[in-house]
């Protein structure tokens, strides 16, 4: 039998007259990476800040461990770590402070709370800067000091709430090596992101959601397959050959084609990418269709969302 | 890159006498923060002591020339209480900055979601603030002696005025605590730093209520800091400027009301605001 170490059932939460969550539903395996995926102001934070107990719920209930976050919020709170948007770390003093700050608020006495913040400092590569403040950091130096308060605990159950935002490739690439190496020694980890890429490389299942609610769950995999496959790109040199380009795509994938007036582009899913490629190269070379550019490409996380909130697709799970 | 994973797991306490444990030892920590703060910022803190020094000098000896105190008496002696208990005043914008940059930085959240007492972060910063308040206190006392203040009714009472004024700025780290959790951002320290000077010259600190307009000296007298100011004079055993009114009359029992009731009805309000904090 699976345990669970992240159960929400329902979560519903509104500020003044916004819904930010309408009914979100987890159930997070112990051990495992879940991603929640979603655009700005969908409710993944929302979603993380009642689950790390800084938010209440106005309806629904979740539990950590076991605990539920509200009635036993004291004994959800010792079991995770939470590493918000913004690095929450002092910044005036220096990052070794910082540790054992937390370290001992977290109640591991003096001298455990300073070996502690030693073997973090060591493990995130803060050592030589760890007694300089904060504040002459640079953005992923934070960021990991961020992680390492996090992890102070070794928490069973981590959240990330969008821990790669705003942060360059090689920092964005520590980040997520860190995660890798928390889950495989047992973290059972939540991590929000907008980026398909980050919630690839990490997650073990995914939930995707959008206006406060979960449009669509599974393993990255069977969704990417799913919301994630190539689509064909036309441009057309002549405004007046949009609506002919844009029947023959259609034609030739099967799907109805987006028109971008103003970009003079006419897009589809292809779905057998190469060969819908050269069959749209023939079709519209026979319809006349003078091509000024045409490709196949990844679609973005927009398309993925407007393919997921289409009428056709709502509710549905992979 | 790997992460240690075997740290022993603190079990939450149970019964009321483990859990005030807790809470005293959160709060000593988050004091102990502060005093980290002020350990890193030696310059800083200097600055902020000597800045009401400096409205001593300016306002004893660029105005005070010129204004003769009504009752008699020598005017720089005069300002010396008002002027402790606008250090007072200005301390709000410590305890204001602090609490608005921690909720900003997201660092009041990270404690929040940390299995400790939500009282001792504001417990902390209480703390915290009173130390620095007593430390800025004992600098304007000496400052006070070398312009020539003195108190005349002996060290008990003196030692009770001291006391009236702490128990001010008690008040006020509540009022700091509940505005820097409310505030939007720590950009709005600078409408408190400007607040602070209507509220200080609109009082009997600097001026007899006496001497103003009707309507404003009124408003002067039942001014907190005017309670506080008037009844440092008394025990002092300065000339106090005769108001009349029923607030300054009764200055010593509402030195002692005022700073209670601020502590009443802000520190409930900054520990509810402290538990829903929630953008």
């Amino acid at each position: 039998m699976t345990t669970h170490m992240i159960v929400a059932t329902g979560l519903r939460k509104r500020y003044g007259g916004t819904t930010a969550l309408d009914g979100v539903d987890l159930a997070v395996p112990a051990g495992t990476v879940h991603g929640l995926l979603g655009p700005n102001g969908a409710g993944k934070s929302t979603t993380v800040r009642i689950l790390a107990t800084l938010a209440r719920p106005d309806g629904g209930r979740a539990e950590i461990a076991g605990h539920d976050v509200v009635r036993d919020a004291a004994r959800a709170r010792s079991r995770i770590g939470l590493v918000g948007q913004h690095a929450a770390v002092d910044e005036i003093l220096s990052g070794r402070q910082n540790l054992v700050l937390f370290g001992r608020l977290y109640h591991l006495g003096a001298r455990a709370a300073r070996r502690r913040a030693d073997e973090l400092l060591a493990a995130f590569r803060l050592e030589e800067a760890a007694d300089r403040p904060v504040r002459g950091y640079s953005g992923g130096m934070r960021r990991r000091l961020d992680l390492a308060a996090g992890m102070i605990l070794a928490p069973p159950v981590l959240f990330l709430d969008e821990p790669t935002t705003g942060l360059d490739p090689r920092s964005r690439n520590e980040v997520w090596e860190a995660v890798r190496d928390l889950a495989g020694g047992g973290t059972t980890v939540l991590l929000t992101t907008q980026y398909l890429e980050e919630a690839d490389r990490l997650a073990h299942s995914l939930s995707v959601i959008d206006h406060g609610r979960v449009i669509a769950e599974g393993a990255p995999d069977r969704l990417k397959s799913r919301i994630g496959g190539d689509r064909l790109d036309v441009v057309v040199a002549d405004p007046a050959a949009l609506p002919v380009a844009a029947e023959v795509v259609g034609r030739v994938c099967g799907a109805e084609a987006e028109v971008d007036a103003a970009a003079l582009r006419v897009g589809a899913p292809a779905r057998d990418r190469a060969a819908t490629l050269t069959e749209a190269v023939r079709a519209l070379d026979a319809a006349g269709v003078a091509v000024a550019d045409i490709g196949l490409r990844r679609p973005t996380l927009d398309e993925v969302f407007l393919s997921l909130t289409g009428p056709a697709t709502e509710e549905a799970t992979v | 890159m790997s992460v240690p994973t075997s740290i022993p797991v603190p079990a939450v306490p149970t019964g009321p006498a483990a859990r005030l444990r807790w809470t005293v030892a959160d709060a000593w920590t988050i004091t102990g923060r502060a005093l980290a703060h002020w350990a890193r910022q030696p310059g800083q803190v200097v600055l902020g002591l000597l800045f009401p020094v400096m409205v001593v000098l300016m306002m004893g000896y660029l105005f005070g020339g010129q204004m003769r105190v009504p009752g008699g008496g020598d005017y720089r002696a005069f300002i010396m209480p008002g002027m402790f208990a606008m250090t007072m005043l200005f301390g709000i914008e410590t305890t204001f900055a602090a609490v608005a940059t921690d909720t900003q930085r997201g660092v009041t959240d990270r404690f929040r979601a940390m299995p400790m007492a939500p009282s001792a972060v504001v417990a902390g910063r209480a703390v915290a603030d009173m130390l620095h308040s007593a430390v800025s206190l004992a600098v304007m006392v000496v400052c006070g002696l070398a312009v020539g203040w003195r108190w005349h009714d002996g060290p008990g009472a003196a030692l009770a005025a001291l006391a009236l004024l702490l128990a001010l700025r008690f008040g006020l780290v509540w009022v700091g605590v509940y505005l820097g959790l409310v505030a939007k951002g720590p950009e709005s320290l600078v409408a408190v730093q400007i607040l602070v000077w209507p509220v200080s010259f609109l009082s009997s600190a600097l001026a007899a209520p006496s001497t103003m307009p009707g309507w404003l000296g009124a408003l002067a007298e039942w001014n907190p800091l005017s309670a506080t100011v008037t009844a440092c004079r008394e025990l002092f055993g300065q000339t106090v400027p005769g108001g009349g009114s029923w607030a300054a009359e009764h200055a010593l029992e509402l030195a002692v009301a005022w700073p209670l009731l601020l502590v009443l009805v802000f520190a409930p309000l900054s520990v509810r605001r402290y538990r829903d904090l929630d953008r």
